[in-house]
């Protein structure tokens, strides 16, 4: 982490829920019964300190890009408040929202369908602009000129159609358009997972390296374990649309202490893999999220699952400083007797 | 799978997307041929006035069902014969194109502007707005067309401008649905996300990021309906309840011959293969199209 | 010909291949000049990144090469017959009964319409004789509950759509294994999956591969994987082979400077703080290449000598790398 700030953190969410109905319009309202209700995101508390990375890994379904949306209030939140740079956004109207717009950006993880096909680069890149900041034709240009030059692109770019680029490139154009108004926080929802190998490291240098001169904070979205590990400053990781251990990066990828943190770790594949290492390898599937387990979500699969995880569901503790874990191998409320 | 580097910034690629479907579309034998009869039939609607031989309203009863030229009694300055009043076929037949085309263009142009509007924003707004179209969509789909248009036109009176009405009281559904499910559909990506994200209103979103992408499936969709239309406004004719006399309508010319069917076949056959000719070529080069604009053949 | 030590015969042998697409840019060269040496009861992986033409050498060896692409020369020598000159029916035999291959995107490889018992029994009944030992319920029975479904009766009546997405992979190694193949060439079969599922599913896979005798091409973007699984691993990039060796050596060692800026690529859990060094530039467009390293405009180290066509060298231990100067690093 760096230096120390007195300010709050850039951004924090206090129990944040989001739960989406699956039954569709008026009819879908009054015939459908039973479960319809998921809860992408229940009791979500996260901050993120200025200048920093908090990078969140989860697996599909787990409730990240859900978190993405609602953190920069693309979706309405169900529950709970979100607070940036200490001013609680969570019902900000149209017109603050707007103007908070030009200070949290995103970067989608798509770079075909995240760029309207039709557009040119400029068009692309100057919208932000466009909104936010009446310049003349001429200035606007020449900012966005800037930008493709700094993401790795060329002036001479400016009046091509996504089409003309390879997906790395027009990952550097999603990039431009998140960056050029300069934004204080950036979430990259699985922003280099589409990306070959070569492509993603390059973008992984251009977002660190951009990141570092506009002292950008990031929340960083992954289901790559090893890309997470090599930007973030603290990790959170998720499953079922809950936080289950957030803590240092170091910390979380040397010496995970929840279960699911433990299998996913061990589930990556390494270049330095000694051949046939033991790994505990997660049974089963992802239990559906229209019915998620009762207790601790994460018991159905644990391999240390107790008795008593089956009806209480453990709360996030605090381990060591900043390094906390919702398990009950941890709690002091566990069953006493029981050894782990 | 890795598809052979297609993705990487080819000089091709300079094209826009239109002019790679146009080359796309040329290499169609069948539909340029259709597309070729298609602009013979609108050159022709417009040029109705230097290229007919005859006034088409211009009766003479010494000419009464005189046959085509290759048959007995025919002549070349009257090549298609004559109808029951002695006015000059080729002459009706050109003039009433001009009918035909300008109903259809008309309806579909209306009934596209309307639609799209509508669809646009019970896709992009959702709620209260997309019940209330969707509803009324449903039930004007829940009526035969024919029998809607013959309602329609028994209450207002025929003639031109009523005709262009009645069809497109209907009309427009056909367009609304396909743009709200185009909306609906691009509403989910990640570029209207991402202009969402930086803060751009709805109207630009609409119009400047969600409409031109929804627009070529449209095309396609206008140029089929074009066809179905001029069948419409052919059947509303022959019915009596389309454009009046003395106006020539295709329709109407095959109804006017009718009575004469066994002694004079021509009244009423080349009216109706104009009709059949014009119909297929605009339904053979749109199907052209929409292979050449789908971008899943691509 | 491959300098390869191995005493044994290959159980596929591809020599010179070219596969070419006709696109509107120009002629593609999606495989060129591809040598690869497949040898029995090993598990080989096959690496690249998009455009290397990993996927299109195996979809030549299955003749599943469609237009506009076509196979433009060279051999394929399978268990000692040549693919290349059987004609589509006899091809259509081979593939499924004695080479499968299975795909990254289960849900649309396998048949939305059809349940997965009776896609498991229309591979056994293509293949196998009517009057078979076994009626073929049983055996496929067995092949689902062979790749771990539970409830493999009840489950032979569902759709593919009721399966989760690792659920659906298994059924697909089912299908691909139904005929006992002597070879399964498995393209990015787990891409699409979450990487608790990803474990899952290739443990199983390589569990069958032991107890069924099977030969493995794992054909993916990931060299984790490889290094996890494969004993011996084929880098190839922009249509050719630029490395091939024991899986160890060449991650520990890499000859070839794409080898090395891919491994360089790669953030390393085990390497925390440890900074990723980019290859820069992008894969060159396989129309109107140049007679010179592929990979000549991205290279480091690239010199004059680059500029002709590389031939593969023999590093010894069963590596070889197209390169002028292997492992050199000045």
């Amino acid at each position: 982490m760096t230096a120390v700030d007195v300010r709050p953190p850039l951004v924090e969410t206090r129990s944040l829920g989001k739960t989406f109905d699956t039954r569709k319009g008026l009819f879908g309202r009054l015939l459908v019964r039973g479960r319809h209700l998921i809860q992408a995101l229940n009791n979500v508390n996260l901050t993120v300190d200025r200048g920093t990375t908090l990078g969140l890994i989860g697996e599909s379904g787990c409730g990240k890009s859900t978190l993405a949306r609602v953190l920069l209030r693309l979706q309405e939140p169900s529950r709970g408040r979100i607070i940036f740079d200490g001013e609680d956004i969570t019902e900000a109207g149209p017109p603050r929202m707007r103007e908070l717009r030009r200070r949290m950006q995103i970067i989608f993880q798509d770079p075909y369908a995240s760029l309207n096909p039709r557009k040119t680069v400029e068009q692309i890149v100057s919208l932000p602009l466009r909104v936010h900041e009446k310049l003349a034709r001429k200035a606007t240009r020449d900012r966005v000129a800037d930008m493709l030059e700094r993401v790795g692109l060329k002036a001479a770019h400016l009046n091509r159609f996504p089409h003309q680029f390879s997906g790395g490139q027009r990952q550097r154009i999603g990039v431009a358009r998140a960056l050029i108004l300069k934004p204080e926080f950036v979430i990259c929802d699985e922003a280099v997972s589409a990306l070959d190998v070569s492509i993603q490291a390059q973008i992984l240098h251009l977002l660190q390296e951009l990141g570092r001169d506009l002292k950008l904070t990031f929340l960083f979205i992954s289901h790559n374990l090893s890309v997470v590990g090599y930007v973030s400053d603290r990790v959170a990781v998720m499953y079922l649309g809950e936080v289950v251990e957030i803590g240092p990066a170091r910390a979380m990828l040397v010496d995970p202490r929840h279960p699911y943190t433990q299998s996913l770790l061990a589930a990556v594949p390494r270049l330095d893999a000694a051949s046939g290492r033991r790994r505990t390898l997660l049974s089963g599937d992802l239990p559906s999220p229209l019915d998620p387990p009762s207790g601790c979500r994460f018991h159905t699969r644990c391999p240390h699952v107790m008795a008593h995880c089956r009806v209480a569901a453990p709360p996030l503790g605090e381990l060591s400083a900043g390094h906390s874990v919702a398990c009950h191998l941890y709690s002091g409320q566990r069953p006493a007797g029981e050894a782990s | 799978m890795s598809t052979p580097a297609l993705g990487a910034a080819n000089e091709a690629g300079q094209e826009s997307i239109l002019v790679i479907n146009l080359r796309k579309f040329r290499r169609d034998r069948f539909a340029v041929v259709s597309a070729v009869t298609v602009v013979i039939f609108i050159l022709m609607a417009v040029f109705a006035p230097l290229v007919t031989p005859h006034d088409p309203y211009d009766t003479d009863l010494l000419r009464r069902l005189q046959p085509p030229v290759w048959r007995e009694g025919g002549e070349w300055s009257y090549p298609l014969g004559c109808d029951a009043l002695g006015r000059d076929l080729l002459s009706r037949i050109i003039y009433g194109a001009r009918i035909s085309i300008f109903i259809g263009v008309a309806v579909v142009l209306l009934a596209t502007v309307v639609g799209t509007l509508a669809g646009l924003a019970a896709g992009f707004l959702g709620g209260i707005v997309d019940a209330v179209i969707s509803r009324i969509v449903d039930t004007l789909l829940g009526f035969p067309y024919l029998i809607f248009a013959i309602g329609l036109m028994g209450m207002m009176g025929p003639g031109l401008e009523n005709i262009i009405l009645a069809l497109v009281y209907k009309e427009w559904t056909i367009s609304c649905r396909v743009i709200r499910g185009e909306t609906l559909a691009a509403r989910e990506l990640e570029y209207v996300e991402a202009a969402r994200a930086v803060g751009a209103s709805k109207a630009h979103i609409m119009t400047r990021e969600i409409l031109p992408n929804v627009l070529s499936p449209l095309i396609v969709v206008a140029t089929t309906r074009m066809a179905t239309i001029i069948i419409l406004e052919a059947s509303l004719s022959f019915l009596g309840l389309g454009v009046q006399p003395p106006l020539a309508s295709w329709g109407s010319m095959v109804s006017d011959g009718r009575a004469f069917l066994l002694e004079a076949w021509w009244v009423s056959t080349f009216p109706g293969i104009a009709i059949f000719l014009l119909v297929v070529s605009i339904n053979v080069a749109s199907q052209g199209l929409r292979d050449a604009f789908d971008p899943r053949l691509r | 010909m491959t300098a390869s030590a191995a005493p044994v015969e290959p159980l596929l042998s591809i020599r010179d291949l070219e596969a070419h697409f006709q696109t509107q840019v120009g002629l593609v060269k999606a495989v060129d000049g591809v040598d690869i040496d497949i040898f029995p009861g090993e598990c080989a992986g096959v690496v690249g990144e998009s455009g290397s033409g990993k996927s299109v050498t195996f979809l030549s060896v299955l003749g599943l090469v469609r237009p506009p692409g076509w196979i433009a020369g060279g051999s394929i020598r399978f268990d000692g017959r040549e693919l290349t000159a059987l004609t589509r029916r006899e091809l259509r035999r081979v593939r499924g009964k004695e080479i499968a291959m299975t795909f990254q995107d289960a849900l649309t490889s396998l048949n939305p319409a059809l349940t997965v018992g009776s896609q498991i029994l229309e591979v056994l009944r293509e293949h196998t004789p009517a009057d078979g030992a076994r009626p073929a319920e049983a055996q496929a029975l067995e092949m689902l509950s062979l790749v771990g479904i539970p409830e493999p009766a009840i489950r032979m009546r569902q759709y593919p759509h009721e399966f989760s997405g690792g659920m659906r992979q298994r059924i697909m190694i089912a299908i691909a294994l139904a005929c006992r193949p002597k070879l399964l060439i498995a393209d990015e079969p787990t891409s699409a999956l979450d990487v608790t599922i990803q474990a899952q599913v290739l443990d199983l896979l390589m569990a069958l591969r032991h107890r069924l005798g099977m030969t493995v091409v794992l054909i993916t973007h990931d060299l984790g994987l490889v290094a996890e699984y494969c004993t011996r691993v084929i880098v190839m990039y922009a249509g050719q082979v630029v490395e091939q060796g024991p899986t160890r050596s060449v991650i520990d060692d890499p000859a070839h400077p794409y080898t090395r800026g891919l491994i360089g690529s790669i953030p390393r859990l085990s390497r925390l703080g440890e900074k990723i060094r980019p290859i820069e530039g992008q894969v060159p467009e396989l129309v109107r290449l140049a007679d010179e390293c592929r990979f000549r405009a991205r290279c480091p180290v690239a010199e004059a000598r680059c500029g002709a066509r590389i031939p593969m060298s023999d590093l010894g231990g069963g590596r070889e790398a197209r390169c002028v100067r292997p492992g050199g690093r000045r």
